[in-house]
């Protein structure tokens, strides 16, 4: 402890090496290149009404928010907001049951349970454009009209899937099976269990891939432009914007499902942080 | 403070079961290997038993075999005569005490307690009164909102009693119940089972590696190996007279040595340094000196490259100090060596 204390003591009267403020400066530079370009958007959405798509900035003005909802050209922009949100959050509730299941049975070893594994992961790598085409292909050779709920939803659950299962089972890997032996020592049965044991405590971790599963869902593009069919989602939809129209009004789109993005994570966050809190320390006496 | 009504006493005052856990020939097979090689035991009524043996040795799965985590392979096991081997672990009337405590994180301790009473479906105020008088009993009665995060190991540990002992079991099995807590607490947990179980008037079964536990709590200490019950007794005849080699090393405080008749084991403060006039001995050399308070730990090797070691109450050390390097005599009585086998 006294050494430790002293070293530290005199490494801060020397200061900082030289390699601290390059890799910082480095840091920065790349934060820079990260969020600069987003910065610009949310900037310029809030362009006056004479404004371009470009600097300068011709005042400032939210007339660009309101040409959203307005009548016209952006007519769709709304209907396809509301479809992206839809279609996301059945998505986000199937990824969490599926893998929540997935994560539950794969802590067994099963014969096949390898080859299982390896096909439920596998599309993560397949080019997404292709597994778009072939679903849109097969829905054709079928006689199936492509749509919201049926072909789309499943391309977009060959993405979000393989990515719900890894992390539900790196959740499901750190529970201790202690709780649920200590359960059934208590005489639970086994769906009370799942009800009062498993659940609650892998609650943060479902809520999570539940979230994750939304984000994913909410700006997928690849997948489902050659499978949603006539109804467009946002990103298609705004994609389809950027090749016909250019007026900041895509720049105020681009904050809107930002701030919407941010909001929804945001939420879970306090979500979780609020659960984790509770267990962890400081629950008020009642 | 009164202890909660445990429904067992009554059971027992009617009639009196020979055992209050039966095993006949348990034998637990993993694969291949064979964990619980046909184990039998027979533990009397409100006995303190301590299973005892190296990592490995089979006494956890014994255990869990008991409580119903782990499926017998092959015999039978039998709580107050009645035969519980396939029964699910809450129908056997044991309750379980995890080595993790695996109280749940999401559940303050009023509700952990109360848990198997809701499982059952009672209704929150008499689930909830039940449980406050058995946080009583483990005096935690103060810290009933808390969660399982923001107690001690100690509390923790307590929290877990109070919820296993809940169920009003008739053995309560411990999976080494103290090994997560710090030496000082250790000892006073180890006592405050003990009251417990005087008080509760149920069987213990505890699971431990520690020699100094299983003497310090035991009425019936069993000594396990490989799968194997090698001695079962009480603490006191077990320290007396080991078995084997490996109990002997096993429990500690005894010199085993290779003598023309066999292998002997010593008590090793029943030894001495310094010839005797008549009696056994051998001579070697000092190895190691550790003072140890009342005792002073002389460690030597013998010519034939033994390892000994003699406690010297410190008064008689100090009045003739040896030092490590000193050749050294090392013997003792004829009435103190036991015969053990070695296998």
């Amino acid at each position: 402890m006294m050494i430790g204390g002293r070293s530290n003591a005199a490494a801060a009267r020397r200061g900082r090496p030289w390699t601290f403020y390059a890799l910082g400066g480095l840091f920065g530079l790349f934060l820079l290149f990260l969020y600069g370009p987003m910065l610009v958007i949310y900037l310029l959405s809030f362009q006056g009404p004479n404004g371009g798509v470009t600097f300068p900035m011709v005042g400032a003005s939210l007339v660009w928010f309101e040409d959203i909802v307005k009548p016209g050209q952006m007519a769709n922009i709304p209907v396809a907001f509301g479809r992206s949100i839809a279609l996301a959050s059945v998505i986000s509730l199937l990824t969490a049951a599926i893998s929540v299941a997935a994560g539950l049975g794969f802590r067994r070893r099963f014969p096949g349970s390898g080859v299982l594994f390896y096909l439920a992961v596998a599309s993560l790598v397949m080019p997404s454009l292709l597994v778009g085409f072939g679903i849109g292909l097969g829905f054709k050779a079928l006689g199936l009209p492509p749509s919201l709920f049926t072909s789309a939803l499943g391309a977009q659950l060959t993405w979000t899937l393989p990515f719900g299962m890894f992390a539900m089972f790196a959740v499901v890997n750190r529970f201790n099976r202690a709780y649920e032996e200590a359960a059934n020592d208590l005489g639970a049965s086994p769906w009370q269990r799942l009800r009062h044991v498993t659940l609650p405590i892998l609650l943060p971790g479902i809520i999570g891939v539940a979230m994750g599963a939304f984000t994913l869902s909410y700006d997928e593009y690849a997948r489902t432009t050659l499978v949603i069919g006539q109804r467009n989602t946002l990103p298609i939809e705004i994609y389809a914007l950027i090749s016909s129209a250019t007026s900041p009004t895509l720049f105020a789109i681009g904050t809107v499902t930002t701030a919407v993005s941010f909001l929804i994570i945001g939420l879970t966050l306090w979500r979780i942080f609020h659960m984790q809190a509770r267990r962890a320390a400081g629950a008020p006496q009642p | 403070m009164r202890p909660p009504a445990v429904q067992g006493q009554n059971i027992t005052m009617l009639a009196r079961p020979r055992f209050d856990v039966e095993l006949a020939a348990v034998t637990k097979r993993y694969d291949q290997t064979l964990a619980v090689d046909a184990v039998s035991l027979r533990i009397p009524p409100a006995t303190y038993c301590c299973l005892l043996g190296p990592s490995g040795c089979g006494k956890t799965s014994t255990l869990r075999m008991i409580a119903g985590h782990e499926q017998v392979t092959d015999g039978d096991i039998l709580i107050r005569d009645r035969t519980i081997t396939d029964l699910p672990p809450a129908r056997r009337g044991t309750a379980m005490m995890f080595q993790s405590y695996a109280l749940f994180p999401h559940l303050n301790c009023l509700d952990n307690v109360a848990f198997s009473l809701k499982m059952r479906g009672i209704g929150k105020a008499e689930r909830y009164a039940k449980a406050r008088e058995f946080l009583g009993l483990v005096e935690m009665d103060d810290l009933a909102a808390r969660f399982p995060a923001q107690l001690s190991g100690g509390q923790q540990q307590r929290i877990a009693l109070a919820r296993s002992l809940i169920t009003e079991p008739q053995v309560l099995l411990l999976d080494e119940p103290l090994s997560a807590l710090d030496p000082f607490l250790r000892v006073r947990m180890r006592e405050e089972l003990k009251r417990l179980q005087r008080k509760l008037g149920i069987t213990f079964i505890h699971v431990t590696h520690s020699q100094d536990e299983a003497m310090a709590l035991a009425d019936l200490m069993v000594v396990m190996d490989q799968g194997r019950i090698r001695q079962a007794g009480t603490p006191r005849d077990i320290f007396e007279r080991p078995a084997t080699v490996f109990i002997a090393r096993f429990i500690g405080g005894h010199n085993v040595l290779m003598t023309p008749r066999g292998a002997i084991a010593v008590r090793a403060d029943r030894c001495r340094i310094g010839q005797a006039d008549s009696g056994p001995q051998v001579s070697g050399r000092v190895a190691a000196v550790e003072y140890q308070g009342p005792v002073v730990r002389v460690a030597l090797e013998t010519q034939s490259g033994e390892q000994a070691a003699v406690l010297v109450p410190d008064e008689m050390f100090f009045a003739r100090p040896v030092r490590p390097g000193d050749s050294a005599t090392l013997s003792w009585s004829e009435a103190d060596a036991h015969q053990v086998a070695t296998a």
